[in-house]
């Protein structure tokens, strides 16, 4: 298995990359030496060229986050952070575009990857940084009656009490009061100035119906009228509230825009009051089927940042193991809801899905045994997990329930892993993937060709079923695996079909992953789980900056955190995969059929509680 | 031959439909036992749909289960401090409480004007909690505890959802009924059953009255 880790290599290639670049663009590009900072600071007049050359001659084609940073009080600019990769994997050139509070500008970098599509209008939505050159840069998870850009330091939420946790009216003196008894401005919302309600007419409706592609085409045989078609955000297919604009011809989408923000709350800000344990449990509540992938991303992003500092320890291996066996059986459970909810968009009304929610629900109980939390689970730490796992799976009957089940929990783990869910997967794979109706509806349906998946920045199974074996767990490996075995998964198609069909390939490989964990858990059996010291609420964490990304079962899940050496974040962002990966959905669904929409989104896999935030 | 997917797919669910009564025909009236079926039903080896009949039928909830919190109180029988507050006000739960839903009011000495180690009030907005646990995993005192009473649905949230210090008391009894493994962990890391100053208090007088350390050993209460 050692030769499987990747080889150390002398040169770092980020190094190389940011020495070619200051000798191509000589002042335009400067080192980013701030503390606990890396990457480069790139002239916004120049961007857009470093951009291409970045992507084309240093090959850094893959440009996995953009997040906006406000640092008021603190040399009092913008700064928009693009984290881009190799596909062939390695650690990430970053580069920088500053530019000061008042009137900021920078230039759109969608020509150059049209992945910060989204990202760019994300980036003008919170932080309110305009970009020059973007196709349709408006609001996208607030609406245009909201005032303020409020990731803004200076932007403070109706509800506002002090710019930090904890508090100072809880304790000592705590007087309990309901927020709603004494809010910031009187009611719930501010407009902006001239903004009235009466003879209100929606500028972002419009905006869409505008952009959309309408006219008649006199080409085809019978000429038909472009009609727009609103679907959503109350829609079933749409996995909550999300909603999407078609223009049809006929029964073919020509155009199609994504509308979202109705589960917007709004998480970085909150983010950002917090100190960074209490973020633990907010994490849950971003991809609710993945809670502990998301706990360990964000555990991954502030423990870099706590590296750096004094007394920091490693977590042990038994807490690595741990963590690994929660993450895989996490990706399980959300492939097996993900191609139930599929399937439920393709018709198959809710037999495949209830089949995938048996088995979730068995592994739901090993989480809230071990956790104390079916999906809220809050379990990972920095340095380790909140506690190890029980000897048993054990209930209690007491006053309150009196249905018990006591189950040995390695031996409960060893049953799961070795006989319950392969043939669960396995019973899926009969279910489903000869069946008729599925091949039809889905083969060559909602193509995404590979060039598209890099350029768009989508990841995780929409990258990999477009042929690009991207995987972070080995492009840039964390935790134990190096040393696990497994395959990355991947297909070529890029279709529907590939999309589902890779799901089923993921969750072979996670079995395999946990099969070889349990050996681990058995042998280090006894070892702390927690790596830090007892009791410490609110550790200390060095100033600078972390992306820490994780292979989440939807995508890469990265946290771009900033630290000023306070108690809290400076900066908390979240690069969810859902919301970047339907960048692409456009690009997938034009020239199909309206009803083929509604299964490509499917095949997406999308929680709107990490696309909105 | 074209279709013969879909009668693949047709087997696994005739499979399931099978599978579910051949169960309910296994274990017949001693499904309502409950002790015998449960495990056996709601776990690994259970074949077809496996549905609890809620509210007839309610699943134990794990130890480590985690609901709203509520504060830990000496025995109504102890026989020195009967109901006492096992919390010593000093506020780390409502510092480290995530959505800051917790409000203490410190108590004070009324003849010397001093802080004292008991809470005056406390107040949790159960509208506001999380349920993350966080409270307890850093209360240095064991005296807030997640509680597995799940069923909190009442008229009127705006008043009923503040509890109280009254509210939010339970005696320690009940922790351990709830959550016997970890109560015995937790008194095995404090040296006993009673609270942390008792026991502390207690070593203290046994080392004036005898001149040198003594370990204290767990006794039941």
């Amino acid at each position: 298995m050692a030769d499987q880790s990747p080889a150390v290599e002398t040169v770092n290639p980020v190094d190389d990359a940011i020495n070619h670049l200051i000798e191509k663009f000589g002042a335009a590009v400067q080192r980013d030496t701030r503390d606990g900072y890396s990457g480069v600071i790139v002239d916004p007049a120049q961007l857009v060229r470093v951009g291409r050359y970045v992507r084309d001659t240093l090959n850094y084609e893959y440009l996995a986050n953009a997040a906006a940073v406000d640092y008021l009080g603190k040399g009092d600019h913008l700064e928009m952070v693009y984290h881009t990769y190799r596909v062939s994997g390695g650690p990430a050139l970053v580069l920088k575009a500053q530019t000061p509070r008042e009137d900021a500008v920078l230039p759109s970098l969608v020509p150059v990857w049209p992945g910060a599509n989204f990202q760019e209008r994300e980036a003008w939505d919170l932080m309110g940084i305009r970009f020059d050159g973007h196709p349709n840069l408006k609001r996208i998870l607030m609406w245009e009656g909201f005032a303020g850009h409020p990731l803004r330091k200076d932007w403070k939420e109706a509800y506002y009490e002090q710019d930090q946790k904890p508090f100072d009216s809880r304790w000592p003196g705590g007087q309990v009061s309901r927020s709603e008894e004494h809010n910031a401005y009187g009611k719930n919302v501010k407009y902006p100035d001239g903004f009235t309600l009466d003879d209100y007419e929606s500028l972002a409706e419009k905006a869409i119906y505008d952009t959309m592609p309408l006219g008649v085409d006199v080409s085809a045989d019978i000429s038909t009228d472009r009609v727009v078609v609103s679907l959503g955000p109350q829609h079933p297919s749409t996995h909550g509230v999300f909603r999407m604009v078609a223009a049809i011809e006929g029964e073919t989408i020509r155009g199609l825009e994504p509308v979202m923000g109705y589960l917007h709350r709004n998480h970085e800000k909150i983010g950002e009051r917090n100190t960074f344990l209490q973020n633990m449990p907010f994490t849950d509540r971003l991809d609710y089927f993945c809670s502990l992938s998301n706990n360990l991303g964000y555990a991954l992003g502030v423990e870099q940042l706590m590296a750096h500092g004094a007394r920091w320890e490693a977590p042990s291996r038994r807490a690595e193991a741990i963590r690994v066996l929660m993450v895989e059986l996490t990706r399980i459970l959300n492939h097996l809801v993900a191609i139930g909810f599929m399937l439920n968009d393709l018709g198959a009304y809710f037999t495949p899905l209830m089949y995938a929610i048996i088995e979730r629900e068995l592994i739901l109980d090993f989480f809230e045994a071990v956790t104390g939390s079916r999906m809220m689970c809050n379990y990972m730490r920095f340095g380790g997990v909140a506690a190890d796992l029980p000897a048993s799976l054990r209930s209690t009957a007491n006053q309150v329930n009196d249905r018990v089940r006591e189950f040995d929990t390695m031996q409960y783990l060893r049953e799961l892993i070795h006989d319950r869910l392969p043939r669960a997967v396995d019973q899926t794979d009969q279910l489903l993937t000869t069946n008729e109706i599925v091949t039809s509806r889905c083969i060559d349906v909602g193509i995404l060709s590979k060039e598209d998946a890099i350029a768009y920045s989508a990841a995780g199974p929409v990258l990999r079923a477009s042929g690009v074996p991207y995987d972070i767990r080995r492009a840039e490996p964390y935790s134990l695996y190096p040393e696990l075995e497994f395959d990355v998964a991947v297909r070529y198609h890029g279709d529907i079909y590939d999309r589902y069909l890779i799901r089923l390939d993921e969750m072979r490989q996670s079995l395999r992953i946990l099969k070889q964990i349990l050996p681990i858990l058995e042998e280090t059996k006894g070892q702390s789980f927690f790596s830090g010291r007892g009791g410490i609420y609110s550790p200390r964490v060095p100033a600078g900056e972390s992306y820490g990304r994780a292979e989440n079962p939807k995508g890469e899940l990265g946290y771009y955190i900033v630290s000023d050496g306070g108690q809290n974040p400076w900066r908390y962002h979240v690069r969810a995969p859902s919301f970047i990966n339907l960048t692409a959905l456009e690009q997938m669904s034009k020239g199909n059929k309206i009803a083929d929409v509604v299964a490509i989104l499917g095949s997406i896999d999308i929680v709107l509680g990490e696309l909105d935030r | 031959m074209y279709g013969s997917g879909i009668l693949r797919g047709l087997g696994v669910t005739l499979r399931h439909l099978v599978n579910t009564y051949v169960e309910d025909i296994r274990w017949g009236f001693r499904r309502h036992i409950p002790n015998e079926a449960f495990p056996q039903r709601q776990g690994l080896q259970t074949r077809g749909i496996f549905t609890v009949e809620y509210p007839d039928e309610k699943l134990a909830v794990p130890e480590r289960f985690r609901f709203i919190p509520f504060l830990v109180v000496e025995n109504y029988d102890h026989p020195e401090r009967p109901g006492h507050d096992w919390c010593t006000s000093c506020g780390i739960c409502a510092k480290v409480c995530p959505p800051q839903c917790i409000w203490i009011v410190r108590g004070t000495d009324p003849v010397t004007n001093r802080p004292k180690p008991e809470p005056e009030e406390f107040f949790i907005d159960i509208d506001i909690c999380m349920n993350c646990g966080l409270c307890a995993e850093f209360c240095p005192f064991d005296a807030i505890k997640m509680d597995h009473d799940y069923e909190l649905a009442s008229y009127d949230r705006t008043t009923a959802h503040i509890y109280n210090k009254q509210h939010l008391s339970k005696e320690f009894n009940y922790w351990k009924a709830i959550a016997p493994t970890r109560a015995e962990e937790e008194a095995q890391a404090r040296g006993g059953w009673d609270h942390k100053d008792v026991i502390k208090q207690r070593e203290k007088e046994a080392k004036a009255q005898a001149g040198g350390p003594t370990r204290p050993t767990v006794t039941g209460p």
